[in-house]
């Protein structure tokens, strides 16, 4: 297959970025989309040019580093897929494609195709966590979780940290990726003395880190590569009203 | 001059030993935690257990990964589960039977005390992982599920869906960050430790770049933790991430921390096939599966019909036929040999013809296609999207793939390297899983390292040997750091001054085929000898034309790709050389002089109880070999048998 790309090229935080043009060809369909952006890189190096540095690092859709709005599309036109998965099957010969970094005022751009998604880390940090420290812990079976609570709560912990609720979101909110953290501690009974504390602290920091709010685009769903519900996002609403009607500070 | 190699095995019997060197060891006053700082390299599984359980303890801890967030780490990529000998399920499990499978399975190579110590603490990661949220697999009374896993006869294994390394590795990070919002951890992303700091004979630091801006900081401490995984990547392909490298233990070898037992690397079995010259990297297909599928091959080599058309009676269940009891739940260097054996004969399937079938359609007819799908859904998805193929429909192919490695920084007991003051826990250790790890057990061992032995022993050394006064700790403008700091800026210069013609993968994939062909799945004499006179040819053209566009002081995927691959090499050299003195096959080192007739592995206990301990002696220099014997007092030596 032959392919023409067209890439956001940007050297740093503070430089000016715009997208390029570049031919591939040659592109196999059993390629994933990683590779065929491998091969272009090694096409740039031969021509003594500068390679498209972008994010990536299982290459088993598991890690979250992958990102790439494809087409205008976070992880690309393949649903519940990270880019890294992306095949380029599910691309034709002669197709032009536009890849560009995430788009978020909280994620700022570090070179070409990767941002920093360290605002993240800070959200966690802001209560995404249960308070305990490593020994002494009670034997595992004595505290039975009903299976549904257990499964429920593995539904939103599938949550990969990539990004692409925020990117592929016209607010730039980050709605769907706190409500996976804090839906998935929320359903065991280990999440329920820091519940409201947690719901609080995490959306406050959330607004701190300049993330817009939710209005039920739902784009977030769309793209999830790990198919994450928005029904989690309304939980974390009511966690978040509770925790904020009933807060004694 | 060799090392003295003293494992520090406490004295008494091996059920008692842990409970009495924890009585035995030193603890510092909970008033001076706050007064040492502890490095740690690497957020996996082993590292981000161990900087949050020390930010717990008091310490000042600094974290370093090279990835953007330190819950990246490749432990997340774990499918299959974690192995306890909780015996929830009733069936005969016991702490002594997970010491005695995980030192039988590891082909008797093994330090038996850690092992025992290993299987010990399994329980209590259980425990302090539900604590912390980990959405384990449940019964619908509200219980922990268990299944049976990689060759075990037992159901020991604790799962979270195909994504257990995920939830374990999110808690241990959820507890991480927990102590970085205390202040206790700080947290360097996009940071790779480029040399560890000796002073005085203990380690005392760090050299780190910035990944980002490129800059050269140094880091003092009072101890430094090497939790940076194993160096599986040296193959170039294999199941690791694309980052994963042998760095931050080659640096420490190169700084006087014996290597162990480098030829010791796991070929897991079910991965999908090669497919191309373009390939990345390899996918693993979890070994539950082998629980539901079969594997078999065309009788008739060169069988080119599809796998739907070849008749039952046409079919070699090979795993089956030469392994009536186990059958295609061997363990993984077994049944990956057995692949190989049948492609080299001929029978591979599929267009490389380096691939066998994986066969679900006996369980689907016996369970229904349900049931199948709640147990692999997931994984048969993956499939998919990889190859096309329906699995449901067609059977799978696999062929084995570089997954693990069981080598790694020799360390004693306590997890300390040859270098006081140096430690190594999980993947980057050599001390658990002898020749060959079970399935499940590197999550297990991850996560015992750094919860329950490194808080331990960390803080036996530094109450033995740290300093509490600010007066005596070694600072950063100390000459060290001035030597090792000079020496990562010439080395980055060197690489970027090359400006050659061919690219950083370019070298990485002549390297990784080579080593692939003569130090993988099967070894010779003739094979070693050559791959010990072409790595340094090939690594004299890597130094003399590799291309490394951009700067040294920006954000540069090819720089940090050449760093890696520059210590690939190195590391290459003693891997082979390791490989060449191992003269038996034990585990995943098949060296093809030593086989029984039936083709399997032939240990030398006489003459190979031992591990292999190297110590680096400059590039191009033969490195010397110590041995450390292994004492097996608790088990008896026998040949593995799976039949």
């Amino acid at each position: 297959m032959k392919i023409t790309l067209h890439v956001w090229r940007q050297k740093n935080a503070t430089s000016k970025g715009g997208m390029e043009t570049y031919v591939v060809d040659g592109v196999s369909a059993d390629m994933s989309f990683l590779e065929m952006l491998d091969m272009l890189n090694e096409q740039l190096i031969a021509e003594g040019k500068e390679p498209i540095a972008f994010d990536h690092d299982c290459r088993e859709g598991i890690c979250g580093t992958c990102s790439l709005m494809i087409n205008g599309v976070a992880h690309g036109p393949d649903s519940g897929t990270t880019t890294c998965q992306l095949h380029m099957r599910s691309f034709q010969d002669g197709d032009a494609i536009h890849i560009e970094p995430w788009r978020s005022r909280a994620f700022p751009v570090i070179r070409d195709l990767v941002v920093d998604r360290s605002a993240f880390d800070r959200i966690i940090q802001a209560g995404g966590f249960i308070s305990i420290n490593a020994g002494g812990a009670q034997d595992a079976n004595n505290l039975p979780i009903p299976k549904p609570d257990s499964d429920a709560a593995m539904d939103a912990a599938a949550c990969i940290g990539c990004g692409a609720c925020v990117a592929s979101c016209p607010n730039g909110s980050a709605m769907l990726f706190v409500a996976a953290k804090i839906g998935h501690l929320a359903h065991l009974p280990q999440g329920q003395p820091e519940r409201a504390m947690r719901a609080r602290n995490m959306v406050a920091q959330m607004d701190a880190e300049g993330f817009g709010a939710c209005s039920n685009h739902y784009e977030c769903e769309a793209v999830c590569p790990k198919e994450i519900p928005v029904k989690f996002i309304a939980k974390m609403n009511r966690d978040f009203m509770k925790a904020s009607l009933c807060s004694e500070s | 001059m060799a090392f003295q190699l003293d494992p520090k095995i406490p004295s008494g019997p091996l059920e008692e030993k842990w409970t009495k060197h924890r009585f035995d060891m030193k603890l510092v006053n909970p008033a001076n935690k706050r007064k040492f700082r502890i490095i740690v390299i690497g957020s996996g599984l082993a590292g981000g257990a161990a900087a949050a359980s020390l930010g717990e303890l008091g310490y000042n801890v600094d974290c370093f990964c090279f990835q953007d967030s330190s819950r990246r780490a490749h432990s997340i990529a774990a499918q299959g589960g974690i192995n306890a000998a909780k015996n929830y399920p009733n069936d005969g499990d016991s702490i002594w039977r997970l010491f005695y499978d995980t030192i039988k399975g590891g082909d008797y190579r093994a330090r038996e005390a850690n092992v025992y110590r290993l299987a010990e603490v399994s329980n209590n990661i259980i425990d302090q992982c539900v604590a912390q949220g980990v959405p384990f697999a449940r019964e619908y009374g509200g219980l922990l599920d268990n299944r049976s896993f990689g060759g075990a006869q037992v159901s020991r294994t604790f799962y979270a869906r195909g994504q257990t390394g995920q939830q374990l590795l999110l808690g241990a990070y959820q507890s991480l960050q927990r102590q970085v919002a205390r202040g206790s951890v700080t947290m360097h992303v996009r940071s790779e430790m480029l040399d560890v700091v000796v002073v005085d004979g203990h380690a005392r630091g760090i050299i780190v770049r910035n990944l980002i801006t490129g800059e050269i900081t140094r880091h003092a401490g009072d101890a430094v933790l090497i939790c940076s995984g194993g160096y599986g990547n040296v193959f170039y392909l294999s199941t690791n991430a694309m980052g994963s490298n042998v760095t931050a233990a080659m640096r420490a070898h190169k700084r006087g921390a014996g290597f162990a037992n480098p030829c010791f690397t796991q070929i897991h079995p079910t991965c999908i096939p090669v497919s191309s010259e373009h390939q990345s990297k390899l996918t693993l297909m979890s070994e539950s599966l082998r629980n539901d599928g079969r594997v078999w091959v065309p009788k008739k080599a060169g069988d080119n019909r599809a796998p739907n058309d070849i008749p039952e009676d046409e079919r070699d269940y090979y795993l089956e036929r030469r392994y009536p009891s186990f059958g295609n739940l061997v363990p993984r260097d077994v049944a990956s040999r057995a692949a190989k054996e049948r492609c080299d004969a001929g029978f591979g399937v599929g267009a490389t013809k380096l691939a066998v079938y994986l066969d679900f359609k006996d369980a689907i007819e016996r369970l229904g296609e349900d049931v199948i799908r709640a147990r692999y859904g997931n994984l048969f998805q993956m499939y998919e999207k990889i190859t096309a193929e329906n699995p449901y429909k067609v059977p799978m192919r696999i062929f084995p793939a570089v997954h693990y490695t069981m080598g790694g920084l020799w360390v004693d007991y306590n997890l300390m390297t040859t270098v006081p003051g140096l430690f190594a826990l999980g993947e980057a250790n050599f001390s658990d899983h002898g020749a060959n790890r079970l399935g499940a057990s590197a999550l297990m061992q991850g996560l015992a390292d750094g919860y329950f032995v490194a808080p331990y022993t960390v803080g036996d050394y530094l109450a033995r040997h740290g300093s509490l006064q600010a007066k005596d700790k070694v600072k950063t403008d100390h000459p060290a750091f001035d030597e090792a700091e000079k020496g990562v800026r010439d080395r980055l210069q060197k690489l970027m001054s090359i400006q050659g013609k061919q690219s950083v993968d370019s070298f990485h994939k002549k390297l990784g085929l080579l080593l692939w062909n003569h130090c993988g799945m099967g070894r010779t004499r003739e094979g070693l000898e050559k791959a010990l006179s072409e790595i340094p040819r090939l690594r004299e053209e890597f130094w003399q034309d590799v291309r490394i566009p951009g700067e040294a002081n920006e954000f540069n995927p090819e720089l940090e790709k050449a760093g890696r691959v520059a210590e690939f090499f190195d590391f290459a050299e003693t891997m082979c050389l390791d490989a060449l003195n191992r003269e038996e096959s034990c585990g995943g080192h098949f060296r093809e002089e030593h086989q029984t007739e039936e083709g399997e592995a032939l240990r030398h206990d006489d003459e190979f109880a031992y591990a292999a301990v190297w110590e680096y002696k400059g590039e191009g220099q033969k490195p010397d070999l110590s041995k450390e014997k292994l004492e097996f007092e608790n088990v008896k030596l026998t040949t593995r048998s799976y039949k």
